[in-house]
């Protein structure tokens, strides 16, 4: 099966969701026309990301009943569409999420699970942290979604893995950093290296999209890229600029790099989950953030 | 091995993308900056000129009776490399209006009251050219408070904010400076003879090594100590980062009520945008 995966980076405006909203309309059209089977769009795509106060104002339910999803899920009959948003649940908590749409239905919702609140980002002040990494069933194989700094911790993608992932698709809103001689920032390289060591690790494919533009002073620079389960390149979008980067993917070459490449196969789950448990409850404190009542 | 070599066609390619987009964003499409014939003001005009078109972009030569005829001549070379509009506006006798109040007065209050005239100008420029102000201020000088508040620091959007001295004179030979503004001593021009490195006490590569160290490094003062440089040096640099601090913020508000702008009011200038 071949999948045309078809990757937006786009501009926003910060804290316009109507305007974002037919921009996405516009692109989804766009998309469909190219041949696209799957869109994905960048985190927060609906409403920009450093909203600070806005963020109550620009949230939205992923419901055939919210206004900004109507529109999106009647598009989604013609191709598969993620998006990202501010989701607000029922209890007014305040998520960065991902919706994938099919066929005009919400088959998946991934709220951001790392919230980076250091240096320049603080999105732990102004968001709820999400508590689930799952995969799904898509019509083009499971796939696993992740939003940012999600992915710049090793154990998510890592559990999308082992939970079925095939299609791992990565969503980013990230302010560009770390000028130095080299032809592209420190920043946007770190996410190509990573993106293709998932793919490479996990013998899956990883298509990634990050925003466009400038938010005040902070610089987007889209750069969409996506891999084949073999690490091989399967297209890059430009830098600093809009684009609609249309990638194809042949589901089969999992079948062809697993054959070569068991990694999976061999993938000691029992032994990971055992020495986890020994090393988090064993009392120590080498594992990251300690749990409640550790000292 | 410190090395604050930048790449110049991006670092060109951002910060062009960077006044077009924050410019146009608030509907307008100009910029007016003062060009004084320094390294900075005049890298800040090639950007300004690439971002938005020459004709575009107004620079505002606004000498004052003490300065020197190269700094003019020098502007002019700029703006004739960039083919952007141009102004002259004397400071001199808005200036001296006010200096003659106090015949005691000191070359730093003067040379303040020279920044804040040129100021008063270029806001004027915007409102009737309908261009924001595009600040010339480089990372080395915000660091070390080298400025005068509400006066050369006072812009709408600072492109070179975030760029050491020695990558502004790597960008300036790159994008096409003219030689003779890269090559001089870097001076305010507020008195006959001030020469910026005269009056911090240091060079700008020396000292460009150490913030780079210290700021973007987040090495300790006794780690850039032993990584060679002088500690009294690093003592001084730390304290003027230190002393500053207060040319780097907005002023604090009283906090009284529930919500408060600045610590509870929340939002970037691009809201809506």
């Amino acid at each position: 099966m071949k999948v045309n995966v078809a990757l937006a980076q786009i501009k926003t405006r910060l804290g316009a969701v109507d305007a974002n909203l037919e921009k996405h309309l516009a692109v989804i059209k766009e998309a469909s026309a190219g041949g696209a089977d799957l869109l994905v769009f960048p985190e927060l795509s609906l409403t920009g990301y450093v909203l600070q106060d806005l963020v109550p104002t620009v949230a939205c339910r992923p419901r055939g009943d919210d206004p900004v999803f109507k529109p999106l899920l009647a598009a989604s009959q013609s191709l598969d569409i993620v998006v990202g948003f501010v989701e607000e649940d029922v209890r007014n908590r305040f998520y960065i999420s991902a919706a994938y749409l099919s066929h005009g239905e919400v088959l998946h919702v991934h709220r951001k699970v790392y919230l980076p609140t250091y240096g320049l980002f603080d999105e732990g002040r102004f968001f709820a942290w999400g508590e689930h990494v799952a995969a799904f069933d898509t019509r083009f194989g499971r796939v696993g979604m992740l939003i940012c700094e999600d992915f710049w911790h090793a154990s998510p993608p890592y559990l999308l893995w082992l939970d079925g992932a095939d299609l791992f698709l990565f969503s980013s809103a990230s302010p560009a950093r770390g000028l130095g001689p080299n032809p592209v920032l420190a920043s946007t390289e770190w996410v190509d290296d990573i993106n293709r060591a998932y793919a490479s690790l996990f013998t899956a494919f990883v298509a990634h999209t990050n925003k466009v533009g400038f938010e005040d002073g902070l610089h987007f620079a889209g750069g969409a890229v996506a891999y084949n389960p073999e690490g091989e390149l399967l297209g890059h979008g430009p830098y600093h600029e809009e684009a609609l980067t249309i990638v194809e993917m042949d589901m089969n070459q999992l079948h062809r790099t697993r054959a070569r490449l068991p990694l999976l196969r061999d993938e000691r789950t029992s032994m990971v989950l055992r020495e986890m448990t020994r090393i988090v409850e064993g009392g120590g404190t080498n594992h990251g953030r300690w749990k409640a009542g550790e000292a | 091995m410190i090395d604050l070599t930048i790449n110049t066609d991006l670092a060109g390619t951002i910060l062009t993308g960077f006044i077009h987009t924050e410019i146009t964003r608030t509907g307008l499409k100009r910029a007016v900056l003062g060009l004084s014939g320094g390294i900075d003001s005049a890298l800040a005009c090639v950007l300004a000129a690439r971002a938005l078109g020459p004709e575009n972009v107004l620079a505002i030569r606004m000498p004052y009776k003490t300065s020197s005829a190269d700094s003019l001549e020098d502007a002019q070379k700029v703006i004739d490399v960039t083919g952007v509009q141009s102004l002259t506006i004397p400071i001199t006798a808005m200036a001296d209006a006010f200096i003659a109040t106090d015949p005691q007065m000191e070359p730093m209050r003067r040379g303040n009251i020279m920044a804040r005239c040129r100021m008063v100008v270029l806001y004027d420029y915007s409102a009737s050219f309908r261009g924001l102000v595009v600040g010339t201020g480089n990372k080395t000088e915000i660091l070390l408070g080298y400025s005068t508040l509400f006066g050369d620091s006072a812009c709408a959007l600072n492109p070179l904010g975030d760029l050491y001295k020695t990558q502004i004179r790597q960008l300036s030979r790159a994008l096409g400076v003219p030689a003779s503004v890269i090559d001089k001593p870097p001076s305010a021009d507020l008195w006959s003879g001030q020469t910026d490195e005269g009056e911090l006490g240091f060079t700008y590569s020396e000292v460009d090594q150490l913030l780079y160290l210290m700021v973007d490094q987040r090495f300790t003062p006794d780690e850039c100590v032993s990584a060679g440089f002088a500690a009294p040096f690093v003592r001084a640099v730390v304290e003027r980062i230190k002393r500053n601090q207060f040319k780097r913020i907005l002023p604090p508000i009283a906090k009284l009520s529930n919500r408060t702008v600045g610590y509870d009011f929340l939002y970037l200038r691009d809201w809506g945008t």
